[in-house]
């Protein structure tokens, strides 16, 4: 038990690929053996990350837990280290729930080469997880690599009428912004020794020799000239605002969702999208703080037009999965919006509003993959009145729409709340956007509801439409039970939370919490 | 100035020697022995034995001949890589060359001059020693091109490898004989001192320093001098381009680090604005055009050049992180394009040539391994991890931002994605297209044996590089 408690990280990141190689080994005619192998794994691979949810130190959430730290690559500094806080475990929760839920919705929806099907997305699993997990920027950036080409191959091999445009602008768009990355992690790696060298407190706790360590990174972060923070902060910003994707980036995420499978879209959305955000608390703001400061109005701005352009877009839409792909750009808006109004709730609801994301979006591609199974059609114009046909379908189509417009009592309402309080702290203006971004994804989702659902019956061929069964709705339920537990009873979460997102504020902005501004943050806290 | 000749000087060129003796006897042999196989297979153990040689020397560091022939890290690096190289490009030949009918004893022999050639190359710091050992590989190399006799491709990419060849080797030739005229020595040291003594704009070093440089730009395949090699590529037998693409280049690249790091280093600020543009160019033409080939052979040629391009980047870092990629990008370069051409090597059947890319199409389906281990290669040509590409990559790239050469790195990394475009139009071909046809790989013992080391590396060196980082960092640490 203390052997496993000490590799937890390794064992959960590495579980999915130790699978992957055990299924490959497996004749390929075995559909089913293959089918129950995957679900099997990603299964364990959620009940082994559980142990983090219970272990974790709630009163030390903002310190490294569970932390590994092996030399890899001597002759460059490059270690195997990883480690979670509160806000990459929150992160890992929702890959390793929403692994066996992906893997689960495709049990019929793939028949031609299964075998590489699970292959790929045992692979991708274990890709995301290690990018949450690492605190070495060059272990990180493998697994961030790493994870595209398995992604490819899902859209690429499993995908719509149009899949090799989707999936090579994917992998193409996503490779420039990261090989940009890669640069500012080189930029800051050669300066990293200079630097420490001149401060002993770094010194003394992370070397003067070169490392990866992003720990060592954020130790430097106010020492960095400023002229670096500028060019690495663009650097990261491409690479990171790609994948999210922010406003003028964002045209890959439309054609690669609409062109993948169900499981495909869902992890894009629900995973994928958070190695963008997550990249941006990590790195960005804790080792940048001063080219983030410098550059929030611009971000801000950029989300905003993510917010509310993505919702106009998607309310034009008449592919229903496309709907759900430009509502994902609006509600990313939101998470960055909150992430760059730098105070502890832009930054609390940025985080949530992640998971919420990761939790109705992936829902409702879910939903939408279970309409196309039956009609192989995903055109709004086709459908109408299935409530009448398919009860359940409908219930919980209406859960995760209510929960996607942010209705109190479900899990939207907390993000959205929290991050337009944040924004309120900073500028009025921001939170009315965010309110009229808000407004709008009301009006889209329930447009959407209403057409396809509600009223009579006018298509015959949806006539005979056969209501959920048992499998799809177990990929549903525990998205629904996770919507409800944040929407009525967040506060495990911002228990987690709290500390990693203080911590963060005070890395970007020193004084934050000095004057009236902490009462601000006092009166939010309930403990 | 020490004595010319002494006696322990033939012990440090034992490997070499070992090859030519290996070469004289497969000529022999063949008159002897029908079974043109068995001569691949002597061939193989002539250059075993010697690496053998080579490594009892791997700790010595003297130079030979009166300081014409240096014996140091650097030279012992690349030995290894040439024999590697050529030892794999021997072995996917075996079954290779029955197919094309043109299995021949002088084939291995000549592979085997070829490798002395570069073996001399790579350890010359002198600028006769450097010629002769430069064009003992080129004439072999020549030969090779246009091996297969009937075939008119390869006759007319002989011809044209050679005319280009030729006129290269002269333009290289008349850089160094005005270096020569300028410092009165061929050594490679003494010209630098001569160099240095005179002012930086002096118009005789400069047209020295651009003859050579552009006969040297010639011999690996950059830009303005690249047109030759699609040509030569696409018409060389296979095996033949799997050699010339790796071994030649890496020659190509270790006499290049000799002359621009050590003979003409004092004209640095001279040669490096030169230098830029043309990694500059060679990366983003290299890429541009292999995005429209068809043809696979064509295509690897320009990703060749594109390759070159990006490894020019570790002579204008020039520190200590940029000549460490230099021959750490070859080493892995070496595995993961002989392991691509192989592949392809593997494609060629009686009645199928093999090099289009449709030729490719449902691989995956027909072969699995063949197609998987392609992807890797691939892969790992485009630099993705855990791939041994990326860590040379990585290593280029570093270095251009550690000398401040950001917006060359920039291009360089645009470049690198870039490429994913064109190999990934062979794995979309192998994995997301139907099979064409029905019939499978030609596998053969040799095939195997290259595919299996090269994945290996490909792989070993992508996930744990530190001991092939250390060798390439002392190969140049004590060298430079």
């Amino acid at each position: 038990m203390d052997y496993f408690r000490e590799h937890i990280l390794t064992i959960v990141a590495f579980w999915p690929l130790a699978g992957m190689i055990v299924l490959m080994l497996f004749n390929k005619e075995n559909k089913t053996l293959i089918r129950w192998w995957a679900n099997f794994v990603m299964i364990v691979g959620f009940v082994i990350s559980i142990p983090l949810w219970v272990w974790f130190d709630r009163d030390t959430a903002d310190q490294m837990q569970f932390v590994q730290n092996i030399p890899w690559i001597q002759t460059i500094g490059a270690n195997y280290h990883v480690g979670i806080d509160g806000i990459s475990l929150l992160l890992v929760m929702l890959t390793t729930l929403l692994g066996p839920l992906a893997v689960l919705s495709s049990w019929e929806a793939i028949h031609d080469r299964v075998k590489e099907y699970y292959v790929f997305m045992l692979m991708l699993q274990a890709g995301m997880l290690g990018v949450f997990v690492s605190l070495d920027f060059f272990l990180f950036y493998v697994f961030w690599e790493v994870m595209l080409v398995p992604m490819y191959f899902i859209i690429g091999v499993w995908g719509g009428p149009r899949k090799l445009y989707a999936a090579i602008k994917f992998f193409l768009y996503t490779l420039f912004g990261s090989v940009l990355l890669l640069l500012g992690i080189l930029a800051l790696y050669f300066i990293y020794p200079n630097l420490a060298a001149q401060h002993p407190e770094v010194a003394g706790r992370f070397g003067t020799g070169a490392t990866f360590d992003v720990l060592a990174f954020q130790a430097v972060a106010s020492y960095l000239p400023f002229t670096y923070q500028y060019w690495i902060f663009l650097a990261f910003f491409v690479g990171f605002a790609i994948k999210v994707p922010m406003f003028p980036f964002h045209t890959w995420l439309p054609d690669a969702h609409v062109e993948a499978p169900t499981a495909g879209s869902v992890i894009l959305a629900a995973v994928l999208l958070k190695m963008g955000t997550y990249g941006f608390l990590r790195f960005s703001l804790p080792i940048l703080p001063d080219g983030t400061k410098y550059f929030v109005p611009f971000m801000i701005g950029l989300s905003i037009i993510a917010i509310i352009y993505g919702a106009l877009v998607a309310m034009m839409q008449p592919d229903m999965k496309k709907l759900v792909a430009y509502s994902s750009v609006s509600h990313m808006g939101f998470v960055t919006l909150g992430m760059f109004a730098l105070n502890p709730n832009g930054l609390n609801g940025s985080i949530i509003q992640q998971i919420n994301h990761g939790i109705s979006t992936g829902a409702l591609f879910l939903i939408v993959g279970i309409i196309y199974e039956r009609r192989h059609t995903r055109e709004i114009a086709q459908f109408g009145g299935l409530s009448n046909v398919m009860p359940m379908y409908a219930v919980v189509f209406l859960i995760m729409t209510l929960s996607s417009i942010g209705l109190p009592l479900l899990n939207g309402f907390i993000g959205e709340f929290t991050i337009i309080m944040g924004a309120l702290q900073q500028n009025l203006w921001w939170a009315v956007a965010a309110g009229a971004g808000i407004v709008l994804g009301a009006a889209y989702m329930l447009w959407l509801y209403q057409r396809t659902m509600l009223g009579k019956i006018e298509n015959p061929a949806n006539e005979k439409l056969i209501d959920m069964n048992l499998r799809e709705l177990a990929t549903l339920v525990p998205l629904i039970i996770v919507a409800f537990w944040i929407g009525l009873y967040p506060a495990p979460f911002f228990r987690v939370l709290d500390k990693p997102v203080n911590n963060l504020v005070l890395k970007v902005r020193p004084d934050y919490f000095q004057g009236t501004q902490r009462l601000n943050a006092e009166i939010r806290e309930p403990r | 100035m020490s004595q010319f000749f002494q006696i322990q000087d033939i012990g440090a060129i034992t490997p070499e020697l070992e090859l030519v003796a290996f070469g004289m006897f497969l000529l022999i042999f063949d008159l002897l022995i029908p079974d043109k196989r068995k001569l691949g297979l002597i061939a193989l153990a002539g250059i075993a034995i010697s690496g053998l040689f080579l490594f009892r020397l791997r700790n010595t560091d003297f130079s030979a001949y009166g300081g014409v022939l240096a014996l140091d890290p650097f030279s012992i690096f690349f030995k290894s890589i040439f024999l590697i190289a050529a030892a794999l490009s021997i072995a996917i030949s075996l079954k290779y060359l029955d197919i094309e009918r043109e299995n021949h004893g002088e084939y291995y022999a000549l592979i085997l001059f070829a490798t002395m050639g570069m073996m001399f190359m790579a350890g010359a710091v002198d600028l006769v020693t450097l010629y002769i050992g430069l064009e003992t590989m080129a004439i072999a190399t020549y030969i090779l091109v246009g091996f297969l006799r009937s075939n008119q491709r390869s006759n007319e990419a002989s011809m044209k490898y050679f005319l280009l060849g030729a006129f290269s080797s002269g333009i290289l030739l008349y850089g160094m004989s005005l270096l020569y005229g300028l410092s009165g020595s061929t050594r490679f040291v003494d010209i630098a001192e001569a160099l240095s003594r005179r002012p930086l704009t002096d118009p005789i070093s400069m047209m020295a320093m651009i003859t050579l440089s552009a006969g040297m730009f010639f011999k690996v395949a950059a830009v303005p001098f690249h047109q030759w090699t699609p040509d030569a590529y696409e018409g060389a037998p296979t095996s033949i381009t799997a050699f010339m693409s790796v071994a030649v280049k890496a020659a190509s690249f270790a006499m290049m680090v000799r002359i621009f790091m050590v003979a003409i280093y004092p004209l640095r600020p001279q040669w490096l604005p030169i230098m830029a543009a043309v990694s500059v160019m060679t990366m983003t033409i290299g890429n541009i055009a292999a995005i429209t080939q068809s043809n696979v052979k064509r295509m690897l040629a320009y990703s060749s050049i594109s390759h070159a391009g990006y490894i020019l980047i570790g002579f204008i870092a020039g520190n200590e992180t940029g000549l460490t990629a230099v021959p750490l990008y070859l080493f892995i370069y070496t595995f993961t394009n002989l392991g691509a051409w192989a592949v392809i090597v593997a494609l060629r059947r009686k009645d199928v040539i093999g090099e289009q890319i449709d030729d490719m199409a449902g691989l995956f389906f027909r072969h699995p391994s063949g197609a998987v281990l392609m992807l890797i290669f691939l892969l790992s040509l485009a630099g993705i991890p855990p791939t041994a590409g990326f860590i040379g990559k990585y290593y280029l790239f570093a270095a251009a931002i550690q000398t401040g050469h950001n917006t060359l790195a920039v291009i360089a990394v645009l470049n690198a994605a870039i490429s994913i475009y064109f190999y990934f139009r062979i794995v979309v071909s192998m994995f997301m297209r139907e099979a064409t046809e029905k019939t499978g790989l030609v596998y053969a013992p040799g095939l195997t044996m290259t595919l299996a080391i090269a994945t290996f590396f490909t792989l070993l060196i992508g996930v744990y590089p530190d001991p092939f980082i250390a060798m390439a960092r002392q190969a140049v640490v004590l060298g430079f």
